[in-house]
């Protein structure tokens, strides 16, 4: 889908007839400048309501804005400001916030960015958003005690019951199976490692989870995308395990369960007997 | 003139009357300032949060907010209700605000006299709705249903507007006294935006109080604007929260003390944010104006 900078609605808005109507004008003129001013403002002194009515539209706009850069600060860093920001206005147009909760605002914004042609140069750009999304998702998701290692080592023990077990995975985790480095990128957007060294075009799959209180962003070995992404879909610990050897060659069980029990990711293996 | 859904002394009746705030100074509580607060407990009367803010499922906003709370008083400031809208109430976001007003049990409540949503979209501002019988009817019915789903009396703050409605036939002190009295909601009194609005409609903003019910104020906001100019030269100013509040509206602020007593005074201060001291100085200032109002209502027999 090729996105161009015309104007979303074919024409203009039909009005309803009743009282509602400033809010139809308001709705179309606020987030369309190519809309005309509401019809039956006044201003005191006689003078033009356009200007006045651009405070309204400056701030709904600018506070989007605002929002948006907030959630995507490596993106932004990627196109720099000014490119970043037409870029958003674009998308508020296109895609206003639904909900008056803005933490969850920009969630179709890697989907705008991926479809969006002024940035197909840049092609890791909408993966680097998808993490930016996960990452204030995880920010604001639902606390969990992560399994403690002697926990989870117990319940890996329990060999007869552990293949038809079921993971409780922690309720911030996602995983960003992405075919560019945009872990590698994000973290050297972080200062954590040197931008020089990443190679921008090598697949790379994250988990983001915050177990505690810190959102972490972790690369994560050859098949454990999968894997956690099987278990979190509530298929059993052997089918997922058998699943993820067969796709993925590389696949290392061992160790790719050592680094779930230190990011935390499971929070309860659920052995049920009847299985 | 439609008859009230119910009269003021059968909701106040109904409903658990909210906890007043403690008539000090208190600030809009920012994440930046999260450390600086629990590392210095400053003596403040009371935090304000925006509800939307925190509609999250857990993380850290819960976490220094419920530390916070602990040893606050707490009001909550909803910003996204949109209670002036055609339509009926949001019962989606009805049903997050009780479950934050149940986690955190606020002393006070609050939401604005505007709309932000039409037609399945946010607009994320504060935006004007014509003041007739119409719009009356409409937003009292919004509040009742408001105070119905939160089980407790809410306060509706005044807005601020840079345009007006060719077919209002009520001013805005009309038509919040009109509100107050159907709904029996309490009025949040945000004294910049009646600076800012007078200034923008060429009002004065001692008869704006005059003609309110003041003693029907529970909170008072203060917060800088912006200076701009309409399209022929006249004083545009803007509802920014980004600076300190102006000198002209500490002077409308202690002009409306006289006239209320000393009520719990918010500082807002949401864009370009200082830091926390400065913050708190802003406030020590409020206090400042709230002790005089003391002394003067001591010693006068009025509010004994």
């Amino acid at each position: 889908m090729r996105i161009d900078v015309s104007r979303p609605h074919g024409g203009h808005i039909s009005l309803q007839a009743g009282m509602n109507n400033y809010e139809v004008d308001f709705t179309s003129a606020l987030l369309d400048t190519e809309q005309p001013c509401p019809a039956n403002l006044s201003a005191w002194n006689g003078s033009d309501p356009v200007k006045r009515f651009a405070v309204y539209r400056n701030n709904v706009v600018s506070s989007l804005i605002d929002a948006l850069e907030d959630t995507f600060p490596v993106t932004r860093e990627l196109v720099g400001d000014e490119f970043f920001r037409a870029m958003a206005r674009i998308f508020i147009t296109r895609v206003p916030p639904k909900s008056p909760v803005l933490a969850e605002y920009g969630d179709e914004f890697p989907e705008f960015i991926a479809n969006f042609s002024p940035v197909q140069s840049v092609p890791y750009l909408a993966d680097v958003a998808r993490l930016e999304m996960f990452y204030l998702t995880a920010y604001h998701a639902a606390d969990a005690t992560p399994l403690d290692e002697a926990s989870f080592r117990g319940a890996l023990s329990n060999a007869d019951a552990l293949p038809s077990a079921r993971l409780q995975l922690h309720p911030s985790a996602s995983v960003l199976r992405s075919t560019y480095a945009a872990g590698s990128l994000w973290a050297a957007h972080q200062g954590t490692i040197d931008l020089a060294t990443v190679d921008p075009y090598l697949a790379e799959e994250i988990l983001i989870i915050r177990p505690f209180w810190e959102v972490l962003v972790v690369p994560l070995r050859p098949g454990a995308g999968r894997f956690i992404e099987l278990l979190a879909n509530g298929a059993s610990f052997g089918e997922t395990a058998l699943a993820v050897s067969v796709a993925f060659p590389d696949f290392d069980l061992t160790t790719t369960l050592a680094d779930i029990i230190r990011t935390g990711a499971v929070v309860a293996f659920n052995f049920n007997e009847a299985l | 003139m439609p008859s009230p859904s119910h009269s003021e002394a059968d909701l106040t009746g109904a409903l658990p009357l909210s906890c007043r705030l403690p008539a000090t100074a208190g600030v809009g509580l920012k994440p930046e300032h999260y450390t600086a607060v629990l590392s210095t407990y400053p003596k403040l009367g009371f935090f304000e949060i925006h509800a939307e803010n925190y509609m999250g499922a857990g993380g850290l906003p819960h976490r220094y907010l419920s530390r916070i709370r602990e040893d606050y008083p707490l009001s909550v400031h909803g910003v996204g209700l949109s209670i002036g809208s055609a339509k009926a109430i949001d019962e989606g976001h009805l049903d997050r605000l009780a479950t934050l007003l149940n986690r955190y049990q606020p002393e006070v409540f609050s939401e604005h006299l505007a709309w932000s949503s039409h037609g399945g979209t946010y607009l994320n501002d504060l935006l004007p709705l014509p003041y007739t019988q119409e719009t009356l009817t409409r937003v009292c019915s919004h509040i009742d249903r408001v105070q119905e789903r939160l089980q407790r009396r809410m306060l509706l703050e005044n807005p601020s507007t840079y345009v007006e409605f060719t077919q209002s036939t009520l001013s805005e002190p009309e038509f919040i006294t009109d509100v107050l009295q159907r709904t029996g909601c309490g009025l949040l009194l945000d004294v910049n935006n009646v600076f800012v609005s007078c200034t923008n409609h060429h009002r004065d903003p001692l008869a704006y109080f005059d003609a309110l019910p003041l003693s029907r104020v529970e909170e008072i906001h203060l917060a800088g604007f912006a200076e701009d100019r309409d399209d022929v030269g006249a004083s545009l100013l803007i509802d920014a929260h980004g600076c300190a509040v102006a000198s002209a509206v500490w002077n409308l602020y202690c002009q409306v003390l006289e006239r209320t007593g000393p009520v719990a005074t918010l500082i807002e201060w949401d864009n370009d944010i200082p830091t926390f001291e400065r913050l708190v100085e802003e406030a020590e200032f409020a206090d400042r104006c709230l002790a005089t109002a003391w002394r003067t209502h001591k010693s006068s027999s009025r509010y004994e």
